[in-house]
């Protein structure tokens, strides 16, 4: 089992979602995060005072998956999320030891996959 | 007796010659004092349009809808003076006014009915903002700022100042008698066919039809929504022109059709969604208000009741239609303003009559079907006109200026691409920058 953690930009995030339920990633958690990655600074001017915004605004998606569905999930978002700018995004993809199902306690292969 | 039948023809002969109107009357303290107040209502119902808008479109956008409605504050404001309120209504012909009173030349202090002229100007230029403003509804999300901006300023000269103009400045519809009390033709019925000609000529946002695209704010929608009825009270009570009786009449008709609409809408929403919306609420008090609008002084109290409740059906459907079509009027323009207006100017035909207003008009119900028609005529004129200068309008900005942001800039929001600000920026990670450390490179470009 993988943890994939990818950063997009929030304007993906629709595209991602559908990307990913089509290769049948069904279980996923979204965070808003604020983030920098060496693109080009966004400046906003308020009444005279202007600021370089170094943080900007992005969503991460941590998805458990069972090994045999890690490169589906990583072409979907790469697919998905691109746009050829500075500041697409990241993921990583980093091993998991233990996954509980909380309702059924189930654990790892089984608890990453969806009842049917 | 004369100043009371606003919009039927006695007030162009006023405007038609203010020399004699000057001789023949006086200002009136307890008119001018109402007219003030009007003026100061109606010039609200801006700001609280930019709420109404602001709170249906997605927060990325927030600021830009808004902007939408208060750049009009500034553009046709300005514009009214320089040149819209003489051609809307300057003596000229029965199409379009003159050059007369440009830069408001003899627009002074002398009486226009029974209030000072220039009050008269003001009070009509608010209506000139607020009706440039409600096309943007239409465009959200996705126009590009100074486009809206030089379309907006050339819309209300070519086409709001000529349709004033036809109604209530001495032009053909009025002179046909056709009944428009406050403008249900002349504000709601332009505003909303060139807001639907407009959702057309620029095309659906990027993602509509492929994502739910929410309100962000709905409580800015219900505030929009209450400002907007209590400023309307100055719109359709200050359209009498004076602090009499049929003002009173047009104010409590303003306060029983919405009443009525929203009833119907909450109905409508109860049995076919199962549950009464708060933007169903919103969007039924400003269906209620506009439907009103051109019947507030020719109807009953009681009129006004029914004419709301029944105005509640046809926007309803409407809308519930054009959200399953590609046109993307996105804060649905058309079904509120276009669709509402044709119904009240309709059943303004219908349900006018003079014993609540002698200097109005009988409708159909009392015994002259023939206001109807004249209702069913002035529709149709302004719908066409609005509908084909609009695209014209649009067409040759056009060709000038690009119409819409990009897809990116879609993406990123017009808040940040049109106004390098944001309605809910945290300030987290801000970096201050004096002046000249502006960095060349993101000068018009903005990423987020």
């Amino acid at each position: 089992m993988k943890l994939v953690k990818a950063i997009i930009r929030p304007s993906k995030l629709p595209d991602v979602l559908r990307a990913l339920y089509q290769a049948e990633v069904y279980g996923l958690t979204v965070s808003r995060v604020r983030g920098h990655g060496g693109e080009v600074e966004s400046v906003q001017t308020y009444r005279g005072t202007t600021a370089k915004m170094e943080l900007r605004n992005k969503i991460m998606l941590d998805i458990g998956v069972s090994d045999e569905f890690v490169s589906a999930t990583v072409d979907a978002i790469c697919d998905s999320a691109v746009t050829g700018g500075v500041g697409d995004g990241k993921i990583f993809v980093l091993p998991v030891d233990r996954v509980i199902r909380v309702r059924t306690k189930e654990e790892d292969q089984a608890a990453v996959t969806p009842e049917r | 007796m004369i100043r009371r039948i606003f919009s039927i023809g006695a007030l162009s002969v006023l405007m038609a010659a203010p020399a004699w109107a000057q001789e023949a009357a006086a200002n009136s303290p307890s008119d001018t004092a109402w007219l003030l107040m009007s003026t100061a209502l109606v010039l609200l119902m801006t700001p609280a349009l930019a709420f109404f808008y602001g709170g249906l479109v997605r927060s990325k956008n927030a600021l830009n809808t808004m902007m939408m409605s208060f750049v009009a504050l500034g553009v046709s404001g300005t514009l009214w003076a320089v040149l819209g309120y003489s051609w809307a209504f300057g003596e000229g012909n029965a199409f379009l006014g003159d050059f007369s009173m440009a830069m408001l030349s003899g627009v002074g202090l002398e009486a226009s009915g029974t209030i000072p002229h220039l009050l008269f100007m003001a009070f009509q230029g608010t209506f000139a903002i607020i009706t440039a403003a409600l096309i943007s509804g239409a465009v959200v999300e996705r126009m590009r700022f100074s486009a809206y901006m030089v379309f907006i300023a050339l819309w209300g000269l070519v086409v709001y100042a000529p349709v004033c103009h036809w109604v209530w400045g001495g032009g053909w519809l009025g002179e046909m008698g056709a009944l428009d009390f406050a403008g249900g033709a002349v504000v709601h019925v332009n505003a909303g066919v060139a807001a639907m000609v407009a959702a057309l000529v620029l095309g659906s946002r990027k993602d509509y039809g492929r994502e739910a695209l929410l309100p962000h704010n709905v409580p800015f929608v219900l505030l929009g929504a209450g400002v907007l009825w209590f400023g309307w009270f100055g719109f359709n009570g200050g359209s009498a022109l004076a602090a009499d009786g049929i003002a009173a009449l047009a104010l409590v008709n303003t306060l029983l059709a919405p009443a009525g609409a929203l009833l119907g809408w909450t109905i409508l929403d109860h049995f076919i969604t199962r549950k009464v919306t708060a933007v169903g609420v919103a969007t039924a008090i400003v269906v209620g208000l506009v439907a009103i609008t051109p019947a507030a002084g020719f109807v009953t109290p009681i009129g006004a009741l029914g004419l709301g409740v029944i105005s509640a059906l046809p926007s309803y459907l409407i809308i519930r239609w054009r959200t399953r079509t590609r046109l993307d009027d996105s804060l649905d323009v058309f079904a509120a303003h276009g669709v509402g207006g044709i119904t009240g100017a309709l059943l303004t035909g219908v349900l006018a009559t003079t014993v609540i207003n002698p200097g109005g008009a009988d409708g159909l119900l009392y015994g002259n079907p023939g206001q109807l028609g004249i209702q069913a005529v002035s529709i149709l004129a302004v719908a066409v006109y609005s509908g084909v200068i609009t695209f014209l309008l649009l067409k040759v900005i056009g060709l000038v200026t690009p119409l819409r942001a990009d897809k990116e800039e879609e993406g990123h929001g017009m808040d940040i691409v049109a106004h390098g600000e944001q309605a809910y920026e945290t300030g987290e990670g801000a970096v201050l920058l004096d002046y000249d450390e502006t960095p060349e490179h993101v000068n018009g470009k903005i990423y987020n």
